[in-house]
């Protein structure tokens, strides 16, 4: 054999649509109906309010550790757009816009950054998983969902999430290789928002693109600007499109960035700069989307101030939900397996007569008062 | 002598070892600029420069298994991991290669790395940042598991970690990080993993434990005796593998009581084989049955509920009466 060059595809493409400068490129603009425009917005502002009072919340102490979503909210609506309810949706723990439009109440995504398992059970009428934690583990499952779309045949497809910190884990490659290998109907959507808590993007992967890396694995790589939602519904409509019709799997990487924090456990200013913040807050997705529906008519300040008023009331409904939720010590037995063991329903009692006090046990005290 | 926190001395540790030999390096996601999800890493990025503190891509297994490479190369790493719960994402290198390094290439070479894990519940962490899987590390031969409970003997059993010859599993119990202060000496000071504690000596019944239980756990001892007229022995265990028999065997002996306390499930958990062990050699001695104050046997609940999960003094000192009046 001859040394010589094989041919590889090495084409990805990079798509942004909606300007957050200069004018909109008209050709590229889909076609989606304005009820539909204005639901979107309403979703990704409801998302964004709910952020911020999330941030509130922490600070008081009525929910835990929180993760913001502050300027990634048009990286996970987009892709729900381009989805229907029997397709899936499995998140990281950044889409709060996307868990929204799927119908997750706000209560529910509250409980889950509140402590509470009911926060992890999703909403009837949709197939979604709930928020992942461990960084990237989630692509497996979603690459064997889409797998079993495929096996089942029922047209349906997988959309998953990760963040640009998971791409440099196995399980996210692992999932890349089987679902290519099997042409699984999986669009798996990275959200680069730049920073793995204190690692930049650039020190993540040498890679030019994370979008890049779909094509050792014989699939294709799509980079879109993350903070379009219009670009970001164009390429998974394509993606979810080519899935359903045997193509095979897509990686979306969609380029957008963690406005926030990580969590409210940590601090960016001891490792990003300010200014790198600035330079991004002119593509923060809202005002993007905003000002393109003001210039097609669809929202005036009027308009605007009803949307608000109406995400203000759900938010204030959430929260009392949220505080009337009353927390079950007992649902970690009762939850376990499908039948509980005798070893837990004997725990179960233990835990039942030190707590609330046997007929033959003394009076409960001290620290698990805390308990109920 | 200096008042250190948990979080302080561990620091504290690394730097001394750093500063003694070069081979020892520092790696894990965000130890670096950010200085660790707990700044136990602190500093260490300033005064080692990036080529020993080492801020990595997002990869459990490569972290370890970067580290077993790195350790066949003649380098002491310490490896951070962020979350107890993110250790299984690098079990398999754990498993399947630290901790057989040395059987299997007789000695040729071996894995004196370090696994520092954020370890425990009671932070009110999210999902995944709460477990106590150390009863799955010390099932594993070849491996040490520490789990010290303050921050002198954390940062002792640090620095004979960081020289030990083969792989230690070091836990660090979260709820301890920044609870307490101790004095610590000024010159280093190491205490050979194996060993136990007395905490606290008694005559009466024996309660054993460790890491953050451990202070419920004397707490509950305080109260036996206040309340009770009850002398409660205290043993530390600090490592889970291996135990310290003797000690354990011992006061045991001199009390006829005991009573486990960890907050990790109970079902083949650290509690089991400490009352095997005392079956085994000690059972004519025993008075009463021994009995476990643990985690139940379930995940770890979303933290909502987890102080219903984790043991408190008032069920050690129920589970020591229902032990003394038997």
């Amino acid at each position: 054999m001859p040394r010589e060059t094989i041919q590889i595809p090495r084409r990805i493409e990079s798509l942004s649509i909606l300007p957050y400068e200069g004018e909109l490129d008209t050709e590229l603009e889909p076609k989606i109906p304005d009820n539909d425009l204005r639901r979107l917005y309403k979703t990704m502002l409801s998302s964004r309010k709910f952020d911020e009072r999330c941030l509130l919340l922490q600070r008081i102490g009525k929910i835990g550790t929180y993760g913001p979503t502050k300027g990634q909210e048009a990286a996970s609506l987009g892709p729900m757009y381009a989805i229907g309810n029997d397709d899936w949706f499995v998140p990281s723990f950044r889409e709060t816009a996307a868990m929204l439009w799927r119908g997750w109440p706000m209560s529910k995504i509250l409980l889950w950054w509140g402590g509470n398992e009911i926060g992890a059970s999703p909403p009837e009428g949709v197939n979604d998983l709930p928020i992942c934690v461990p960084v990237a583990s989630q692509c497996q499952y979603a690459m064997g969902i889409a797998w079993g779309c495929k096996l089942r045949q029922d047209g349906a497809v997988c959309v998953a999430f990760v963040g640009d910190g998971g791409t440099s884990e196995g399980d996210f490659h692992e999932a890349l290789n089987f679902a290519a290998v099997y042409q699984a109907p999986l669009v798996m959507v990275v959200q680069n928002n730049q920073w793995a808590i204190s690692i930049p993007r650039e020190r993540q992967t040498r890679s030019k693109t994370i979008a890049q890396k779909a094509i050792a694995y014989g699939m294709d790589g799509f980079q879109v600007d993350g903070n379009d939602i219009l670009a970001m519904i164009v390429a998974t409509q394509e993606a979810v499109e080519k899935a359903r019709n045997g193509g095979g799997p897509t990686l979306i990487e969609a380029q957008t960035y963690r406005l926030g924090m990580h969590t409210t456990a940590d601090d960016p200013t001891k490792y990003r700069s300010e200014e790198e913040v600035k330079k991004w807050e002119p593509r923060d997705p809202l005002p993007r989307f905003r000002k393109y529906l003001k210039s097609k008519k669809l929202l005036d300040d009027k308009v605007e101030k009803v949307i608000e008023e109406e995400i203000d009331g759900l938010l204030e409904q959430a929260i009392a939900e949220y505080d009337q939720y009353e927390k079950d010590p007992y649902y970690m037995f009762k939850g376990m397996y499908a039948e509980m063991t005798p070893a837990l329903r004997r725990q179960m009692a233990e835990l039942r007569e030190y707590v609330e006090g046997g007929e033959s046990s003394e009076k409960p005290r001290g620290s698990y008062s805390r308990v109920l | 002598m200096a008042e250190l926190t948990m979080v302080q001395a561990l620091n504290l540790a690394m730097k001394e070892a750093m500063r003694e030999d070069p081979n020892v390096l520092m790696l894990g996601q965000d130890v670096g600029q950010d200085e660790g999800v707990f700044r136990v890493t602190e500093g260490l990025l300033r005064e080692f420069g990036p080529q020993r503190c080492i801020d990595t891509p997002l990869a459990e297994a490569a972290i370890i298994g970067g580290a077993i490479g790195l350790c066949y190369k003649g380098f002491r790493p310490i490896c951070e991991l962020q979350f107890d719960g993110f250790s299984y994402q690098a079990f398999h290198q754990i498993e399947g290669h630290a901790r057989r390094a040395r059987t299997r290439t007789m000695g040729r070479y071996t894995c004196p790395l370090v696994v520092r894990i954020p370890y425990g519940g009671g932070i009110r962490a999210i999902e995944h940042h709460s477990e106590g899987p150390e009863a799955t590390y010390a099932h594993l031969p070849g491996l040490h598991v520490v789990l010290p409970s303050g921050p002198r003997n954390a940062r002792a059993l640090l620095r004979e970690a960081i020289f030990s010859p083969d792989p230690v599993i070091f836990f660090e119990p979260k709820a301890l990080y920044r609870a307490f202060r101790e004095e610590v000496p000024d010159e280093p000071e190491t205490m050979p993993i194996g060993k136990a504690r007395v905490a606290r000596e008694g005559k009466d019944i024996t309660l054993v434990s460790y890491g953050a239980s451990l202070r419920q756990t004397m707490e509950a001892a305080e109260e036996l005796l206040d309340e009770h007229d009850i002398d409660a022995e205290v043993i530390d265990l600090l490592s889970l593998s291996p135990l310290d028999d003797e000690m354990i065997q011992q006061s045991i002996r001199k009390t006829g009581r005991g009573v486990v306390i960890h907050e990790s499930p109970r079902h083949c958990g650290v509690g089991a084989e400490v009352v095997a062990r005392v079956v085994e050699e000690s059972l004519l001695y025993l008075e009463a049955p021994i009995k476990r104050v643990t985690g139940f046997d379930t995940t770890i609940p979303f933290f909502a509920n987890e102080m219903a999960y984790l043991p408190d003094a008032g069920r050690v000192v129920k589970a020591a009466l229902e032990t003394v009046r038997f």
